[in-house]
């Protein structure tokens, strides 16, 4: 039996007379690689920031990582990761300095920093860059230390917002490798993304339109279902975009 | 057939990046030319300069037979730049931007309306509402809008589709061939590869360095392996084992699968052998065709 680390039952939100989410219906287990996917207005950011404990539903029932999002918010927050596409990484701290503070806020012990610091820069092969300010470095190595920050605390669940645009084809495998990687250990990922092809890394991905979700199954599953030869085609078919 | 652009050997320093290393191409008359590349390879750059919004430290360029260099002035009447970042006026209205870019280069919108019909008409039910307002496909199509309204020979984009969704990022293609019927010349950047299908020409630039030129179906055929996609469930299990395998040259993950290339071409039982040792039990391998991605790879690690 799979453990779901997110449940969603019957999530609505609405912004005055406004919907954005209509009555959504979900689970993401752990060590899956999710993809939440939807055109512009689709809902998706609306529900990203529910499920990260930064907004509250208007009703239903959010568990995300044990805790219900509508009462503990806050215990939410301890126990996710997020990255996001504009870097969560200060730019005039360097590398090492990022981390710690990172750390830091997550309420972790001194000699814990220390030495997953240490473990990290290695890893990442990043010894070089420790002292650099962040704005030195190059923004496929941003990625991956903004990524590698998000999941610094070893929480149950990382949410990643667009988080591959724009580096190199090699760079965005290394990349998805790290994901592959975070999901192996355990740590469930979810993922939003424009970039179908990205879609197409996932376990399992949803579309959202219209403040619905559409369609959730295996991007295998989709495609067969709607006689696609992509993930993309599957999007295009089924989720027109609000004007 | 008419050159639209004509560059040799244009480099660009800042301060200790060489952001274009002598770069040639040219662009013919009515062609959709797509740059392809990740941020930093210099995509904006070049832009400026074809744009003569920056001059080149070296090299020479001609744009509709002009000389981007000196002369600025006439070019800029014909060329119509979209910027990557959103650069309307916010606090105007949409259909106040449109107005304005039209003064500015001289024209009135019912003079060109029919270039921009197809576009305009998306977002010209809001067109009361502030451009800062605007949702991303509709700023993307009011900053094309603002870019056509002087009917330019020349259409410059800068990643026009970066940060919008698949529907409208596929609208927006259809919508620029349907610009053809009107000669307007096309350059377009993206970091996404498969975009570059969209396009009858494209450059793959990486660090300053054109990789290729060519037809995006030659570039794809251009990779010089066989290539193979493995799948199986264990995705992270299967790639580690398979670069571990010995006759394994590159294997990258690509999708729901494992982009593979052998010493020989070829591959024999013992790969499942292998992969049984990590526990893989049930690995599927096809031949498969390469992408623009895998010749894009290919060429970046030589």
């Amino acid at each position: 039996m799979k453990e779901a680390v997110i449940t969603v039952k019957n999530l609505v939100k609405k912004f005055g007379s406004f919907t954005a989410n209509d009555n959504l219906n979900f689970e993401v287990y752990q060590g899956e690689i999710f993809g939440f996917l939807g055109a512009n207005g689709a809902g998706k950011t609306t529900a990203l920031r529910i499920l990260s404990g930064l907004s509250s539903p208007t009703s239903g029932e959010v568990i995300v990582a044990g805790y219900n999002a509508k009462k503990d918010p806050e215990k939410i927050k301890k126990n996710i990761g997020y990255m996001c596409q504009k870097f969560s990484l200060y730019e005039d701290l360097s590398t090492r300095e990022n981390i710690m503070l990172y750390g830091g806020i997550y309420g972790m012990s001194k000699t814990l920093i220390k030495r997953r610091t240490e473990d990290l820069l290695t890893k990442l092969n990043f010894r070089e860059y420790s002292d650099r300010m962040i704005s030195d470095l190059p923004l496929g190595l941003k990625q991956k230390l903004a990524f590698s920050v998000a999941v610094f605390h070893e929480p149950k669940i990382v949410f990643l917002d667009e988080p591959t645009g724009g580096v190199d084809p090699i760079t965005r495998r290394q990349f998805w490798e790290m994901i592959y990687e975070t999901a192996d250990r355990g740590i469930t990922v979810f993922v939003t993304t424009h970039y179908m092809d990205e879609a197409e890394y996932c376990d399992r991905i949803s579309i959202m339109s219209d403040g619905r979700i559409v369609a959730l199954d295996t991007p295998e599953a989709l495609k067969i279902q709607y006689g696609a030869e992509s993930v993309e085609d599957v999007f295009v078919k089924i989720a027109r975009p609000k004007p | 057939m008419q050159k639209i652009i004509e560059a040799s050997g244009i480099s660009k320093k800042f301060e200790a990046t060489q952001a274009l290393k002598e770069i040639s191409f040219e662009v013919n008359e009515g062609e959709i030319f797509g740059f392809i590349g990740p941020d930093g390879a210099g995509k904006t750059t070049l832009f400026r300069i074809i744009t003569t919004l920056l001059l080149p430290d070296d090299g020479e360029i001609k744009v509709l037979g002009i000389d981007a260099i000196t002369g600025f002035k006439e070019l800029r009447k014909n060329i119509g730049y979209m910027p990557g970042r959103f650069s309307l006026y916010q606090d105007l209205s949409v259909e106040e931007n449109l107005n304005f870019y039209a003064t500015v280069f001289g024209t009135t919108v019912k003079e060109n309306y029919d270039l921009i019909a197809d576009i305009y008409s998306h977002i010209e039910p809001f067109k009361k509402r502030l451009a800062g307002k605007l949702s991303g496909g509709m700023k993307q199509k009011l900053a094309l809008s603002c870019a056509l309204i002087h009917k330019p020979r020349l259409l410059v984009l800068d990643e026009p589709t970066t940060g919008v969704d698949a529907v409208s990022r596929s609208e927006f293609w259809e919508m620029l061939k349907k610009l053809k019927q009107y000669n307007i010349t096309i350059v377009a950047s993206t970091p996404y590869m498969d975009e570059a299908m969209r396009c009858n020409r494209v450059a793959l630039i990486q660090n300053g360095n054109i990789l290729s030129i060519d037809d995006p179906k030659k570039i794809k055929e251009g990779f010089s392996r066989k290539l193979f996609s493995v799948r199986a469930a264990e995705k992270y299990r299967l790639i580690n084992s398979l670069r571990e395998y010995p006759e394994t040259l590159t294997a990258y993950p690509f999708g729901d699968s494992v982009h593979i290339t052998f010493r020989n071409d070829s591959y024999n039982d013992s790969i499942y052998e292998h992969l049984k040792k990590a526990g893989i039990e049930n690995a599927t391998i096809t031949e498969s065709e390469a992408g623009i991605e895998d010749r894009f790879l290919e060429l970046m690690s030589k």
